[in-house]
Formats: C-alpha cells, sequence, structure tokens
C-alpha cells in the first residue's frame, strides 16, 4: 500500500506504525520505505508499506493494493499507479476525485472529523490509519494501539485512540 | 629519575638542524615532567607532521606520531578513550593553525583536558621554508620570495577567544619560564595551550637575515617582556609572556560522566 | 506476546545496535544524511552502557578520534556518507599503515561530490578499495535486509580485531533508510573476536608491529605496560620510522597479504539456485532485492535463473566468482553504479564477454523491471 500526501500530514509515520505493527503484534512481514529529497518536499510525499505473510524483496511499492492520497498533488501523482480494482482513500477536505479511475473509492472527510470530534490536526494521519483499518482487515487496531502506546508520551494516548476509532467509525458508516 | 631516562636514547642524534629551538622545548618539557613526578605509562604524547612533530618519537611515553594537522583529533579520541591518561600534544604551526586549525578551536571550545604545546617558529621548516599562518606580513619564505602579504594569527588571542581555559606564551630563550609553564599547563584540568617562540635558523632565519640561532634568541629577549610589564606600556610592539588565561571550568570528559550517569538512570 | 527479540528497525538502527552487540563502546561521527540515525541512535545508547559517543567538528576528526580511542583498547567506529567518506581516506590510510581495528560505516548517496543525499546509488564501491593513497588492502561488507546488516556489522568488528585493520561497512540509502524485521540475535548466540592482547609482561622487550608466526599481532593498550611509538610512516618492530627499502617492502607485504592472502576467509556470499542456472545475477546491497524479485518470479515459470549476492566486496573474491560462474551461459552484474563490481567480475571469469550490466544511475532504486528488460534483450526476446 502507498500512503500520500504532503509533508507534516504524518504518512510516512503512519506507515511506520502500520508496518510495525504488522510485524511485532500479528507475526506478519512488513517493509517500510518512504521517498525523500526535494522531490518529497515540493510535491507528493509517499511512504511505501508492503505486509505479506511470506519474505518481501523489493521494497518499493509498484501498484498498490491500497493508495491514500491527503492532498490533490499527491492523488494527481499517484492515482494511476494503483493495482485495478484497488481501494483508493481520499480526503474530501482536500482531493477532487476523478471520476475515472478503476478503484473501489472511498472520499471521506477525514480532517474535517478529526476536527470537529477531536480538535486536533496532529492526530489526523492516526484517524486516517483508522479508516484503512476499517476499509479492510490488515492489522487489528488493538496491535496499532500497543505501537502508539510505546511511541508516544502518554498524554497523548487518549486522543490518538480517540482518532483510530473515529477512522473506523468513518469507514463503517460508508460501507452501509 | 634523571632526565636521560625519559627518552628514547637508541633513536639519537634527533633531526633537529644544529640550532633549532625545538631541542630545548624537549628539554624544558621533560624536565616539567620530571618536576610533576609523573610515571611514563600515564603519558600519551600526540602528534602531527612537522619538525616539532618529531618530539614523540624521541619520548618513552605511549607516543602516537599522525596526520598533518589531526594531533588533536587523534588526541581527543585517546584522551576520551582513558580519560585517567595525560595527553601531550606538540605541535607546530601548520598542525596548529593552518591545517588543523579546526581542530584547534574545537578542542579549545570543548575544553578537553589536554596540553597543546604550540611550537612557534613561523616557518614550515619540514617542507622547507615555506610561510605559515605564523609568518607574519612582510616576512620572506620559499614560497613568499618577494614578501608576504598573509598575516598572522595571534595564538594567544586565538586560543582565548576560542575557550582555552589555560593560555601562555613564552621563548626558549626563557627556558626557566618555559619548564614553569609547561608544568603548569600539565597540571591544569582543561584545554592548555602553550605557545613557544622557537627559532628556524636554517630557514626563517636565513630567509629573513636575522643571522644565527644565538641571534634569533638574543631577539627573543630583547623584543618580549612579561605581561602585564611597564615596558610594554613604554614601547607596544614588545610581545609579552607568560600566562594570560588561567581559569577553572567544567571539562569535557568530566561532563560526559554526567551525561553516563543521567543515561544510566534512566535505563 | 510480542517476542522481545523481534524488532521492527530501520538498517541504520539496526547497524548502531549490531555493533553495540559486537561490543562497540565508542563512537565520534559527523552528522551526514543518510547515516545520521547511527549516529542519533548510538548518542541514546552509548552513555547507557557506559560508552562514549563524540560528535566531531567534521568526518575528518572524527575517524581520527576513533582510531586514537581504539588504542585505548575500546572497540571503536564511525558513520558517514559519501562526502564524508571521501574526508576520512587520508586517515582510513593511517589506520591500515598503524594496523589499527576500527569500522567505519558508508551509508551511500549519490555522487560524486554533494550529488543526491536522499537517493540511492551504490557509487563508492571502487572509492572505498582505492580511496585512500599508496597500495594497500581493504576489507569491505555490505547487506542487503536487515538481518544480513546486523550479521555483517558484528562480522565487521570481528574482522576488524582478527586482521587488526579498518573494516567498511559499505551500506545504501535504501537499506540504511528502510525498516523492516530483525530478530535480535540472543547475547552469546554470535561469537565475538575479542581484542588479541600481547601476553609479554612489563619490562620484557614487546614489539607491536612484529607480527606472530600466524601473521596477527597481539597489541598493548596505551597507558598500559608496554610504551610504544605508532606512526603512519613506513617503520620498523618498534613502530619507528624507518625507510630502510627492506622494512618498507616487508610492511608493505604484511598491510596487503595478511588480507589478500586469506580472501576466502573474508569472502561471504549468499547462493541462490546456482546449481542448474544458465544465467546467474551478480548483486549485492539493496540491489540485490531487487535482483532476488526478479530470480524468485523467474523460478515459478521455470526459468533457469540464480543469483549470487557478494556480501564482501573487498578482497574482491576473484577465484570463488569464476568458480560459481563456469557454468553460466549469461551473467549479469546488478548494481546502481555504472559498473564497479561489473569490472570485477569481468576481471574473475574466463569470458568477460558473456558478462553484462543491468544499473540505474538515476538516484532512483533499481527496480526488478529494470533487471527484466536487460534480460530480454541479452537473451533476444526483447523488452
Amino acid at each position: 500500500m502507498l500512503l500520500s500526501g504532503s509533508g507534516g500530514q504524518g504518512v510516512i509515520t503512519a506507515g511506520i506504525i502500520l508496518a510495525g505493527a504488522a510485524v511485532l503484534h500479528e507475526n506478519l512481514i512488513a517493509v517500510q520505505s518512504q521517498t525523500y529529497g526535494p522531490r518529497a518536499r515540493g510535491g507528493a510525499t509517499r511512504s511505501d508499506v508492503i505486509i505479506s505473510d511470506s519474505d518481501i524483496y523489493y521494497p518499493k511499492v509498484i501498484q498498490p493494493n491500497v493508495l491514500v492520497c491527503l492532498t490533490q498533488e499527491a492523488y494527481n501523482t499517484f492515482y494511476p499507479i494503483i493495482r485495478p480494482g484497488g481501494l483508493l482513500v481520499i480526503d474530501t477536505g482536500f482531493v477532487e476525485p476523478k471520476k475515472s479511475v478503476d478503484a473501489r473509492q472511498k472520499a471521506l472527510p477525514i480532517y474535517q472529523s478529526v476536527m470537529q470530534e477531536i480538535g486536533r490536526p496532529i492526530v489526523f494521519n492516526i484517524c486516517m490509519l483508522g479508516v484503512v483499518l476499517g476499509l479492510i482487515d490488515l492489522v487489528k487496531p488493538k496491535s496499532v494501539m500497543k505501537i502508539l502506546e510505546t511511541q508516544i508520551p502518554r498524554t497523548f494516548l487518549e486522543i490518538n485512540r480517540k482518532a483510530l476509532h473515529l477512522g473506523m467509525k468513518l469507514a463503517a458508516g460508508n460501507q452501509n | 629519575m634523571p632526565i636521560k631516562d625519559y627518552i628514547r636514547e637508541r633513536y639519537f642524534p634527533h633531526l633537529w638542524c644544529s640550532g633549532c629551538g625545538h631541542g630545548i622545548v624537549l628539554g624544558s618539557f621533560l624536565r616539567a615532567i620530571q618536576q610533576l613526578g609523573l610515571s611514563k605509562n600515564e603519558i600519551v604524547m600526540v602528534s602531527g607532521i612537522g619538525c616539532s612533530s618529531r618530539i614523540t618519537g624521541y619520548v618513552d611515553f605511549h607516543t602516537l606520531h599522525t596526520l598533518h594537522g589531526r594531533a588533536l583529533a587523534f588526541a581527543t579520541g585517546v584522551k576520551m578513550g582513558l580519560p585517567e591518561l595525560n595527553i601531550i600534544v606538540p605541535m607546530g604551526d601548520g598542525d596548529a593553525l593552518a591545517i588543523g586549525g579546526n581542530h584547534f578551536i574545537h578542542t579549545a571550545r570543548r575544553n578537553i583536558d589536554i596540553t597543546a604545546i604550540v611550537m612557534n617558529n613561523r616557518i614550515y621548516g619540514m617542507t622547507g621554508g615555506q610561510f605559515s599562518p605564523l609568518s607574519g606580513y612582510g616576512i620572506k619564505a620559499t614560497t613568499a620570495p618577494y614578501f608576504n602579504i598573509d598575516h598572522d594569527f595571534d595564538v594567544v588571542e586565538l586560543a582565548t577567544a576560542a575557550g582555552a581555559s589555560f593560555v601562555a606564551r613564552t621563548t626558549t630563550y626563557h627556558e626557566k619560564q618555559l619548564t614553569n609553564i609547561i608544568t603548569k599547563a600539565i597540571q591544569h584540568v582543561g584545554f592548555s595551550v602553550v605557545e613557544v617562540l622557537t627559532q628556524c635558523p636554517t630557514y626563517f632565519g636565513r630567509k629573513n637575515d636575522i643571522g644565527s640561532a644565538v641571534d634569533m634568541m638574543k631577539l627573543y629577549k630583547e623584543k618580549t617582556t612579561p605581561r602585564g610589564s611597564k615596558a610594554k606600556k613604554e614601547n607596544p610592539d614588545l610581545i609579552e609572556r607568560g600566562i594570560f588565561v588561567q581559569k577553572e571550568m567544567p571539562e569535557y570528559c568530566n561532563e560526559y560522566n554526567k551525561i553516563i550517569e543521567k543515561a544510566m538512570k534512566g535505563h | 506476546m510480542m517476542n522481545e527479540n523481534v524488532k521492527f528497525f530501520q538498517g541504520n538502527e539496526t547497524c548502531a545496535e549490531a555493533a553495540l552487540y559486537a561490543g562497540l563502546d565508542f563512537f565520534a561521527g559527523y552528522p551526514i544524511t543518510p547515516s545520521s540515525e547511527i549516529a542519533e541512535h548510538l548518542s541514546h545508547r552509548l552513555p547507557q552502557i557506559g560508552g562514549k559517543f563524540l560528535q566531531m567538528e567534521d568526518e575528518i576528526a572524527s575517524i581520527c578520534a576513533i582510531i586514537g580511542a581504539s588504542l585505548t583498547g575500546h572497540k571503536v567506529m564511525t558513520a558517514t556518507s559519501g562526502p564524508g567518506f571521501s574526508l576520512m581516506q587520508e586517515a582510513l590510510g593511517y589506520a591500515i599503515m598503524t594496523e589499527i581495528p576500527c569500522v567505519i560505516v558508508n551509508v551511500q548517496r549519490g555522487g560524486p561530490s554533494t550529488g543526491l543525499p536522499t537517493h540511492a546509488s551504490q557509487g563508492d564501491v571502487c572509492q572505498t578499495q582505492w580511496g585512500t593513497h599508496g597500495d594497500h588492502a581493504i576489507i569491505a561488507l555490505t547487506a542487503s535486509n536487515h538481518q544480513d546488516v546486523f550479521a555483517m556489522t558484528v562480522d565487521a568488528f570481528n574482522l576488524a580485531e582478527t586482521y587488526r585493520t579498518p573494516v567498511i561497512l559499505l551500506f545504501d540509502e535504501v537499506v540504511g533508510h528502510m525498516r523492516e524485521r530483525l530478530i535480535l540475535p540472543k547475547k552469546g548466540e554470535v561469537p565475538l573476536v575479542k581484542r588479541l592482547r600481547t601476553s609479554v609482561e612489563g619490562g620484557v622487550d614487546y614489539h607491536p608491529y612484529l607480527p606472530r608466526e600466524d601473521g596477527r599481532l597481539p597489541m598493548s593498550d596505551f597507558g598500559g605496560v608496554h610504551r610504544y611509538n605508532v606512526t603512519g610512516l613506513f617503520h620498523d618492530m618498534w613502530g619507528f620510522p624507518s625507510d630502510n627499502p627492506r622494512i618498507v617492502q616487508d610492511l608493505l607485504h604484511q598491510l596487503v597479504d595478511k588480507i589478500n592472502n586469506n580472501v576466502h576467509q573474508i569472502a561471504r556470499l549468499k547462493e541462490y539456485y546456482l546449481e542448474d542456472a544458465t544465467t546467474i545475477l551478480i548483486s549485492y546491497g539493496s540491489s540485490a532485492r531487487s535482483a532476488l524479485h526478479v530470480v524468485e518470479n523467474h523460478r515459478l515459470r521455470g526459468d533457469r535463473l540464480g543469483l549470487l549476492e557478494l556480501q564482501t566486496l573487498w578482497p574482491f573474491p576473484y577465484g570463488l566468482i569464476r568458480e560459481k560462474c563456469v557454468n553460466a551461459k549469461y551473467i549479469v552484474v546488478v548494481e546502481m553504479n555504472m559498473g564497479q563490481i561489473l569490472r570485477e567480475v569481468k576481471m574473475a571469469v574466463d569470458q568477460p564477454e558473456k558478462v553484462f550490466l543491468a544499473n540505474r544511475i538515476d538516484g532512483v532504486f533499481i527496480t526488478p523491471m529494470d533487471i527484466r528488460n536487460l534480460l530480454g534483450l541479452i537473451q533476444g526476446k526483447g523488452v
């Protein structure tokens, strides 16, 4: 899968948390990598995550099964490479979707919900992870929380938990 | 212990030219060690490249003869590796302030307990008499056949500004003062800089028509004065000798121990 | 339950942890992308075990400081990338000449010069062997995944002690920054080579540069009972400068032969499907991941493709390469430079004309497609 957006949105951190949860708590094989540099700064940041039950050699994503785009630029750059029939998650506040994409396109007001329900933009990426986990069976939310417990100060844990569940709720609502 | 027990006799005679001031510095240094009563096993001498750097070969301590300009970087590793050791770094003009200038100011900034003896002969002797950053304007050298337009550093001011906690200057003429200053510099906890004006009759003397080694040493007598003397007020061109800076400041190895303490507590 | 030995690490963190496992207790460095995480991680971890971390004023000072610290008995390392590695070359030669064990990590980026700080490249392979002046031999190891980054890092410390020499760990941006699973070996699981110290007692002549019959040179720590001289000049068995032609020649032979005569002991390589392979890919570092991807996929289709993954780059194992490739119809070297290992492979095999290059030099990590395209071309199938 490919998580994309712009610098500061936390897509790289989200990728690390997701892949870490798969490796450390679900006994899966996972690789996370990212693209840095001017291309990443000026344009779209990408965080590549591959989760598998067997060895992963080539660590970059060529055709993502899951693509998340949190900015228009990320969307424009990456929507053409999604695997036909894959899952494409976009934030309605930032991305104007195209009709012609051959994918299951889920447009959700992730950022807007975070701001309304939690009021802290810092957990935008965790809410996005919640959406992904709500839409496909990848790793258990519990595993993601376990990673968060080891990585962030206790005082921030609660808003992260809220954000993750908010994302899952958004996904569930969308599936109905 | 007699002074000759501090040297590696089998490597003598040394390679310095007759009249060179470096032997006087070596003598003063050994007398300082003798007065301090240090054991040979607790002294490490680290040098770079140049005439001055060859001191390390002649003394019976742990000796590390390294790369041009890098002696203080090597010395920092040795000191941090084993802080109990006394580290002495003899350096020439280039070692200290040309190629090694950056290491010099950063070692001073850290205030790590190392004694640097800057043997300032205002010329590159080993390579045949080229000008150095301590030569000064107007001087002649094999790479300044007309005259030198580069200005020189003031070692004392530079070391002071960079944060050295002990800074002193004297000359090979003032041998007793030199021994005394080196003794204090080694005793001092922190980075100590001792600038020694030392004659190079072979290149600096000859290129600049100053005369023999004795003539050069006479000039050290005439053109220098104790720090803060009346003579200096009357004649500002005189070069001051003595201890310019001597202050207690946190020493780097000790400070690092505080980091270890904190890290181990949190672990 | 979570297994405590399973970690999800960046390659750079893996290298730092492996160094600690190997006994690292002194690091000096200067930040540079894409290696900085090694310094960051060790600045945190070293003081916890009473070790020392120094951030020096530049890469030159960093390598000099670790050489100095090694002489006081520490296991030492520095880490850098291309421009910093260039600055370290003079002192690297000093460590070779004075036979002081140390480990130098170069997480490669694109070059020359400042190049591509955050992109993939393997352009420093030849520099690693020939960057410092004068005749010499060097040991350089690399790895394509975190388990191997760990193993090679520990190995680097072991080889540095065994041969009293600097060892280079030549990683790259992809492996350095990527995160994947690492299973931390338990304490004692991987053998560690301790420093060989002299058994000569104080008061008895100790010759720091007189090799034993097995070629090894027992050391004596600075601050100990033996006082001796260390110099980058050619030197005699006491470490005193000498230009005696006999001494010069013998020392040069000692420096080169101790490594080049032990190529088989130092060579580390991994073989995949070589038994019946008609086309052999030769690769190393992160490129080997793409190569393995291609090999595994082609094997599913029944293609007789194999992979030889080099983990020791220097001394180059010419004999082994020749032996392994003797039945191959095509040999394809996969690397991210203009053919630096290609050149060595061509020298190793009987028919250099059967050796091809699949490379990428634009900062983009080489893809399986890049390799497949080249395979199609040389096999006459087109892309």
